[in-house]
């Protein structure tokens, strides 16, 4: 089962590791992990998604609200607003430069970046959409991607 | 003008520290200059890791945190078991280390190591200080989370130039305020309801108490519950002590090195009350198994630990002294008298093994002569092993406290330990069990021991063997004992009298049991070494 947590922390210096060092500790996996600031200066948001059953989901809620410096867990369930950015570098030749427009075009995924060789296109959007603008983009000949992990927050 | 050495000293005696272990270095000099000014007794260890388990026999006989200092570096490295020993065992402790100057943090300059990198995982909380303004707020935060919810060590981490650097004034807060930190002490009123209900409809219900009650100091709470439930009673190794050792209700520590009548109640309960207990592995190896056949309550200050190891019926958050005061006025006789008169029964058929010997020291019931000679309330230190088991099993004083690294199982806990508190209470009777091997990994704080004018008794089984490694080794390893024969042990009597330590040496029951009671009667520290069967099981 996937989850995605929604962590409120005190922005201060060795929060990231105290938090990472617990999932590394306790055999829990992370498939993505996203930091920033918040409203408040004093605050960050994280949000992890990671797999797991109850029991597991149970456990890291409750140990990470063992780390001091973090002041709230919530796990979110699928309706949660989320998503991600995607920065995905394309192998672009003259023959294939039509059709990675037309992805672009379909996807609304912005050119972010364009050389002799490849195309480099920058994209927002929910987790799963990602991943089909990269399935998309895979036959064309993927050279690099940099995604910045999900991040989300509850509804209303 | 203060400098932040002189600061960390004044917020100590603000918290109302009256002693620290400690060994310094370069990097927490300008603390220890200040600390010449102080009324704070500095006792010089003689390794940092025996620092940290002082301070952790002085929180445990004090009830307040105990606080250990040491240098940057191997300082700190050295320190990192203690921390571990008293973070697996719940104990509060501060723990101080020097740290290399910020300007030079992160380029391994002489002595430089990431502590608080190091001990992520062990300590409850930990600080690196970046400016001498923080340090007021940052020890308040420390100690309070060190003492509260479920206790723990938390480290501080300060940096040499950050103790020598000026402020101008020093306030110390009155109070600690960490929005990320508010640990809950009063139970669930709907979960105290139901567990009242389960408790009433129980036939077949055990009380069992871990560590945690004797941190929440719930003995009296524990007592008067189980007085009148009529519920029997077993414990943890953490939990003994807990109610008093000759209580008819109280049945005996249960586990892997259990009582095998503690173990049955168990097996046999419909209903048991996990009380400040974590449900550790050695305590109850299949706990899935046990929360088939019962209704489970679990009581326990850290949600985490509820549900971690078994599956749980009745979840109560809150410290196990508050609940069991409130659950205690509630609660009505259990209706459970042939269940009583089983376990007792069981209790009573049992026969405790070993008996006087001629040719050797009987661990076992060395421990019961001793427990008899010794004051009501003494404290019993032991070090992980056999000696921890035979202790553990065989020592039944009725207000004493056993005090062992029961989580960790760090092996040279009991000598430092039993300092620690005797230096915190120095009125009570403290003895400290030590295998061979575990005591000669602290038997350098002998010198502490006389500089300290602490009259500690000490027991060393002397089998020159690691006896529960070879036994172990006997059970799996069909008798291929490797590395665990002690060879080129050092006459301890000897070298005790080397320190200046009055020590004797006795070879049967009959030698160590009038020893023991010219140890006892010394008004000096005194070792007794007792020559032991290797093959003395430890059950």
């Amino acid at each position: 089962m996937k989850y995605t947590l929604s962590v409120l922390v005190e922005n201060q210096p060795g929060v990231l590791s105290k938090v990472v060092s617990l999932f590394a500790r306790r055999g829990y996996n992370i498939d993505s992990l996203a930091v920033g600031t918040t409203e408040d200066p004093t605050m960050s948001r994280m949000t992890i998604v990671g797999q797991g059953d109850d029991h597991i989901l149970e456990q890291v809620e409750k140990q990470l609200n063992k780390v001091i410096p973090v002041i709230k867990v919530r796990s979110l369930g699928p309706e949660a607003v989320s998503g991600e950015l995607l920065l995905v570098k394309v192998a672009c030749e003259a023959q294939s430069l039509g059709r990675i427009n037309e992805i672009a075009a379909l996807m609304k995924a912005e050119v972010a970046d364009v050389s002799k060789a490849t195309v480099t296109l920058q994209y927002a959007g929910e987790h799963e959409k990602c991943e089909a603008l990269l399935d998309l983009l895979r036959p064309l000949g993927i050279r690099e991607i940099a995604r910045t992990g999900v991040i989300a927050l509850e509804r209303g | 003008m203060h400098t932040g050495g002189e600061i960390m000293v004044k917020c100590l005696e603000a918290e109302g520290v009256d002693i620290l272990f400690g060994y310094p270095g370069a990097a927490i000099c300008p603390f220890y200059d200040a600390l010449y000014d102080s009324p704070i007794r500095h006792v010089l260890v003689r390794s940092e890791q025996n620092a940290a388990h002082m301070a952790s026999g002085y929180a445990r006989a004090s009830g307040r945190p105990g606080v250990c200092v040491a240098t940057s570096g191997p300082g700190a490295t050295n320190l990192i078991t203690g921390i571990a020993t008293a973070y697996m065992d719940s104990i509060p402790m501060v723990a101080i280390t020097g740290q290399v100057n910020l300007e030079q943090l992160g380029r391994d300059v002489f002595q430089e190591a990431d502590v608080t990198g190091a001990c992520e995982s062990f300590t409850k909380h930990s600080y690196l200080v970046k400016s001498p303004e923080e340090l007021p707020r940052v020890f308040k935060e420390a100690f309070h989370i060190a003492a509260t919810g479920r206790p723990g060590p938390v480290l501080i981490d300060v940096p040499e130039d950050v103790q020598e650097a000026l402020v101008e004034t020093f306030h110390y807060p009155e109070t600690a305020d960490i929005p990320g930190y508010k640990p809950k002490t009063a139970g669930h009123p709907l979960q105290m309801k139901r567990a009242l209900e389960a408790i009433a409809q129980a036939k077949r219900p055990v009380i069992c108490c871990g560590g945690g009650v004797v941190l929440s100091g719930a003995r009296r709470e524990m007592a008067a519950f189980a007085e009148k439930s009529g519920i029997p009673v077993v414990s943890t190794m953490m939990g003994i002590g807990v109610m008093p050792m000759d209580s008819p209700v109280y049945l005996g520590m249960i586990g892997k090195f259990g009582r095998s009548y503690a173990n049955r109640a168990i097996g046999e309960a419909d209903l048991i009350l996990l009380c400040g207990a974590r449900v550790g592995d050695r305590a109850i190896a299949l706990p899935n198994q046990i929360a088939e056949q019962a209704k489970i309550i679990h009581i326990d200050i850290d949600p985490a630990e509820i549900g971690k190891n078994m599956r749980v019926d009745v979840p109560i958050v809150g410290d196990v002294k508050q609940v069991l005061a409130v659950l205690g006025e509630k609660v009505e006789p259990v209706h459970c008298k042939e269940w009583v008169e089983r376990v007792q029964q069981y209790k009573r058929e049992f026969v405790p093994r070993g008996a006087d010997r001629e040719d050797y020291v009987e661990p076992r019931s060395f421990i019961r002569a001793l427990s008899s000679l010794m004051e009501e309330d003494a404290i019993l230190t032991a070090d992980p092993g056999q000696g921890q088991i035979w202790s553990a099993l065989n020592f039944t004083q009725k207000e004493g406290r056993f005090l062992t690294s029961g989580g960790l199982g760090t092996m040279g806990y009991a000598l430092p330990a039993a300092l620690g508190a005797k230096l915190a209470q120095p009125n009570r009777q403290v003895v400290a069990v030590c295998g061979d091997g575990a005591f000669q990994m602290s038997l350098c704080e002998l010198a502490t021991v006389v500089a300290s004018h602490a009259p500690l008794k000490v027991v060393v089984f002397d089998n020159r063997r690691l006896g529960m490694v070879r036994e172990y080794q006997n059970s799996r390893y069909a008798r291929r004992h490797i590395g665990t024969h002690m060879d080129g042990n050092p006459d301890f009597v000897t070298l005790c009298r080397a320190y200046g330590i009055q020590a004797a040496r006795a070879r049967n029951n009959r030698e160590a049991e009038q020893l023991a009671r010219e140890m006892l009667a010394s008004s000096r520290p005194y070792v007794l070494v007792c020559r032991v069967d290797p093959e003395t099981p430890s059950v």
